[in-house]
């Protein structure tokens, strides 16, 4: 099951190259949607009480090197495939409904994009997991390259300069992993069995010495995903660039891996460097929410505006981690798959705001609302997600990270408290400028209706559906997920095991 | 007086044989003129069966005519790499200009006969033979590089080659010279032998021996600071013999170079092992800070061999099994990704007047997608991208290098890969990103009454099978190594199992 739903996009983007240009698009959609399917399905069958692996796979892959071919599915990554799943066939489906260019090569590269991104969250394999977390880079390299905006004229970079970049910062991080992830295996061996399994890994300790470096050089690679403040030069140019589909499953799922892997194999393997880094990486947080907010509520371009957001926003997961307390990281977990779920949707809206405008700054939009009023309702819904509403599944995560971390770093507590009115200010504004002001140049048109079709409603409506439904009953998450996330701070923290943590939700 | 007839194992050495009896055939079929043109077809067939000789010995290690050559499972390899390279170097030659401005006979002749130096080369256990098989194998090639006769690069680069390998030659026998002198035996291990025997053990005698070897070696496998040579010669070389050049010269260097390191000098393993990793780390940086701003994508391709021949050496430098296993998966990674680039490179060549320049790929991704896709595949794979070869090549070497603990060696890799990354890229964005709607096939000169030799040759180029077919093969080739490792890695860890065994 594990490998069916890894391998069915790419399958279907094999296909997908045989098929006539016209075809291809709804062809690629339907092979979003098998992997949806097949997605759905494993959460329905989801054991909600074992934190051990469900559906898992295990072959030796190469021999030789000790890699193994090994998939699974757990509280960590349940709802992180199923976010995977959920935006790729609304990215696919609007890309679907509008004219692409070289479409075959266009949806070959998307659905490559998807089984490398569930690759990476399915492997238990450390250096299976290091391949995929390359490997989605290749496809986004293309799409971001080859279909992207030359913001040249705009005093910005080239499509193809601007993904050079994106690529030589997050390669940083990631060839530094691979070194690592070798080194922590062979150390782990000493000579015996060499084994990639995290599993195996967890059990082995390296000594405090050797984990202090390896932690950097896996926290280099996460942190540049998020990406995270002082590591976020790529970002602007690239998200100016990227063409809107793309960049809504890129800011919705990708940065997530970053904080996926501090979950998955930073607590478990390098406990004693994550104790002693704490801090450290409590501090980069905070930045990252203060930086990210604050340049949120300057820019005007509205892709820099969600780019920005996701940056606070990553912030405050990151903090949620490194709390190391059962509260911050389910609270994480629940917020990356909010966040996925509230900035796709964003983006989308920017795309359909753009066609209808003509420019992505929102001193030039406004006064939507009136001729748009469905568009405005959804909009309206993501906003209030984002700033996190009370009422909101993005509330209840904040509130467990802000929880958690109260608990363990109560200094930290009182800054990152400060992002949340932050985040307020920058969706609002954002809400505002685009939907209500209005401006001289937009009022002579009249009451000329610039509603969205039921194609783009096909794709926003579902994605709201999800806020909304996940905002009503956030324990769908918290469930699953805590028996699992639980474990691996426990491996840090030493604390409660995670049969007490969930009695006392 | 008793004269004991030696025992001659034919079995052995049937695939120099057979390389032999080729060579002179294809040499004499020149003369005939009804052989004229098999000359390619004969080339093939000689390396066929040399090639199959080869496998037929496979698993068998064996030493042949007195200790001088060692028929091993490393031997074979890397002779089993020249001899693709070799083959596909002949494909790529059809209808090259150098074929028949040199004649088709000498030219492939040449070939055979460079490939034999290899062969030999990758068994020689001892300094005689090592020495012969060397300039057997670099003579052919000096000249070879210079079969383009009316053009002036390629005069340059043969000569340019003549002259540095020479010198790479020169230092590399006063080098042996003084381990003779000091252990008395031409044997690699007869020299083991005699460093322990005669207390020889870090004497400056050995030391300057060794630095010296060291030194020649370096200059043939292009291992900065000796690698000045190697992007002027593999511009101005016929593009097929460069292909050829970069792979199988670096992969048979590299044999002799893990045995007589490993083998002859493992006593010495303290004196050598920091000098050879200090090589390795300043030819990753030298090649990939040269090759940043190439617009020769042969150029570009000669320093990133100097980069990659610093990967490879740190397999030599930790001395065990997984080192050299390494080693030779790398080589026969290197050796499709490439034949995919240099494939592509032939084909724009002769069919756009921009020669090897970047800009004759411009666009190819719209114009030429059997072309584009293999030159994709090949520039991803040699910056180490997963679900390449390159990336389980770089996976294999890391993993010998942590074990052999130079993990800072490994984090060399790493950092030189991400420099990599800015002119492999480069190529890849000039395929598909780069500005549309300008076809460059066919493009007649701008200044006119230019050059000949400029104007392309056959605006059809890109289309035909001897260059699509090597393309798409050796790309292919890269990806499915890249995700079903396995059968390659079984491959290489039986060379490097062999070395000592």
């Amino acid at each position: 099951m594990s490998s069916a739903i890894l391998w069915m996009p790419l399958a279907f983007g094999l296909v997908g190259l045989f098929l006539p240009k016209r075809a291809v698009g709804w062809w690629a959609v339907l092979g979003a949607v098998v992997t949806l399917g097949l997605a759905i399905a494993v959460a329905i069958g989801f054991d909600s009480g074992s934190s051990a692996l469900q559906y898992a796979v295990d072959e030796p892959w190469i021999s030789g090197l000790g890699v193994d071919y090994s998939l699974g599915i757990d509280g960590l990554n349940l709802f992180l495939i199923l976010l995977t799943a959920v935006l790729w066939t609304g990215g696919v489906a609007f890309a679907a409904f509008r004219e692409q260019e070289r479409p075959t090569t266009f949806y070959f590269l998307m659905l490559v994009a998807e089984t490398a991104t569930l690759g990476s969250f399915l492997a238990q394999d450390l250096l299976l997991f290091v391949l995929f977390f390359d490997l989605m880079l290749v496809p986004f390299y293309f799409l971001f390259g080859a279909w992207g905006h030359d913001r040249s004229a705009e005093g910005g970079l080239t499509a193809s300069a601007a993904t050079l970049k994106m690529i030589v910062y997050t390669l940083i991080g990631s060839l530094l992993m691979l070194v690592a992830a070798i080194a922590t295996a062979v150390l782990a061996a000493d000579g015996g069995h060499l084994t990639f399994s995290i599993a195996a890994l967890s059990e082995h300790g390296l000594t405090e010495g050797s984990q202090r470096w390896i932690f950097w050089f896996f926290a280099a690679a996460f942190l540049v995903k998020m990406p995270a403040f002082l590591l976020h030069g790529w970002m602007p140019d690239a998200y100016r660039a990227a063409p809107l589909p793309a960049l809504a499953v890129f800011s919705g799922v990708l940065a997530k891996v970053g904080a996926y892997g501090f979950l998955r194999v930073v607590l478990p393997l390098f406990p004693d460097a994550t104790v002693e880094f704490q801090e450290v990486i409590l501090v980069i947080a905070l930045a990252s929410i203060l930086y990210g907010s604050v340049m949120a509520f300057t820019q005007t371009n509205v892709r820099l505006i969600a780019g920005y957001s996701s940056v606070a926003q990553l912030g405050f997961i990151t903090a949620g981690i490194f709390a190391l307390s059962a509260d911050g990281a389910d609270g994480a977990v629940l917020q990356m798959v909010n966040h996925g779920l509230v900035v796709a949707p964003l983006f989308v809206i920017v795309a359909i705001l753009a066609e209808r405008t003509g420019s992505e700054d929102i001193r030039e939009m406004g006064g939507m609302a009136l001729r748009a009023p469905v568009l405005a309702a959804l909009f309206l819904i993501v906003a209030l997600a984002t700033l996190a509403m009370p009422g909101s599944a993005n509330f209840v995560g904040e509130f467990y990270i802000l929880n958690g971390l109260f608990e363990a770093k109560i200094v930290f507590a009182c800054i990152a408290i400060s992002g949340v009115a932050m985040s307020a200010y920058y969706a609002l504004r954002l809400y505002q400028q685009t939907m209500h002001n209005r401006l001289p140049s937009v009022q002579n048109q009249g009451l000329l209706s610039r509603e969205i079709g039921v194609r783009d409603g096909l794709v926003l409506v579902p994605l709201v559906l999800c806020i909304v439904g996940l905002a009503l009953y956030p324990q769908l998450i918290l469930e699953r997920t805590a028996p699992t996330v639980d474990k691996q701070v426990a491996a840090v923290s030493g604390g409660d095991s995670p049969e007490a943590q969930l009695a006392k939700k | 007086m008793n004269f004991h007839e030696p025992h001659i194992d034919y079995a052995g050495i049937s695939p120099v044989i057979a390389l032999t009896v080729g060579l002179c055939v294809v040499l004499l079929s020149a003369v005939f003129k009804p052989l004229r043109r098999s000359a390619p077809i004969l080339t093939m067939l000689t390396l066929g069966v040399t090639a199959g000789l080869l496998i037929w010995q496979w698993d068998d290690p064996k030493t042949l005519i007195t200790g001088a050559l060692r028929l091993d499972d490393l031997a074979i390899s890397i002779s089993l790499i020249a001899i693709l390279m070799a083959a596909f170097c002949v494909v790529l030659s059809i209808r090259e200009r150098a074929t028949e401005e040199a004649g088709s006979g000498e030219y492939h002749a040449l070939l055979l006969g460079s490939v034999m130096g290899m062969v030999l080369l990758a068994q020689a256990t001892n300094l005689v033979s090592f020495f012969v098989a060397l300039e057997m194998l670099s003579i052919p090639l000096y000249i070879l590089c210079a079969t383009n006769l009316r053009r002036e690069g390629s005069l340059e680069s043969g000569l340019k080659y003549l002259i540095v390998g020479s010198i790479g030659s020169a230092t590399l026998l006063y080098g042996m010279a003084f381990l003779y002198g000091g252990t008395g035996a031409t044997n690699f291990a007869g020299i083991a032998d005699g460093i322990v025997r005669n207390g020889l053990d870090g004497d400056p005698l050995i030391l300057i021996g060794i630095a010296m070897a060291a030194v020649g070696l370096a200059f043939k496998t292009s291992i900065a600071p000796f690698h000045q040579w190697t992007p002027d010669v593999y511009q101005g070389a016929p593009t097929p013999i460069t292909a050829f050049m970069a792979v199988a010269t670096k992969a048979a260097a590299f044999a002799v170079f893990l045995r007589f390191f490993d083998v002859a000098l493992g006593s010495q393993l303290d004196s050598w092992q920091p000098a050879l990793a200090a090589l390795a780390a300043i030819s990753i940086v030298v090649g990939n800070v040269g090759a940043l701003g190439q617009d020769s994508l042969k150029r570009m391709l000669g320093y990133s061999g100097v980069a990659q021949a610093g990967y490879m050496l740190g397999g030599v430098v930790v001395l065990s099994d997984a080192g050299t296993s390494s080693v030779v998966f790398y080589l026969a990674a290197y050796a499709f990704m490439n034949l995919a680039a240099f494939a592509v490179i032939v084909g724009r060549e002769r069919e756009t007047i921009y020669g090897d320049d970047i800009r004759a790929v411009r666009g190819l991704g719209v114009e030429r997608p059997l072309l584009a896709w293999p030159l994709t595949i090949s520039m991803l794979a040699l910056a180490g991208l997963p679900a390449t070869a390159g990336f389980i090549g770089k996976l294999y070497l890391i993993e010998a290098l942590v074990e052999g603990d130079y993990t800072w060696l490994a984090v060399f890799i790493a950092v030189g890969t991400m420099i990599s990354l800015a002119y492999y890229l480069r190529v890849v964005a000039a395929m598909w990103m780069g500005p549309e709607g300008e076809s460059v096939t066919g493009a007649t000169p701008v200044i006119a009454g230019a050059s000949p030799e400029a104007d392309p040759v056959d605006p059809e180029a890109g289309r035909r099978w001897y260059i699509v077919g090597p393309a798409l093969f050796a790309a292919a080739a890269t990806v499915f190594f890249g995700i079903v490792p396995q059968p390659l890695v079984e491959f290489a860890s039986h060379a490097g199992a062999s070395l000592f065994g």
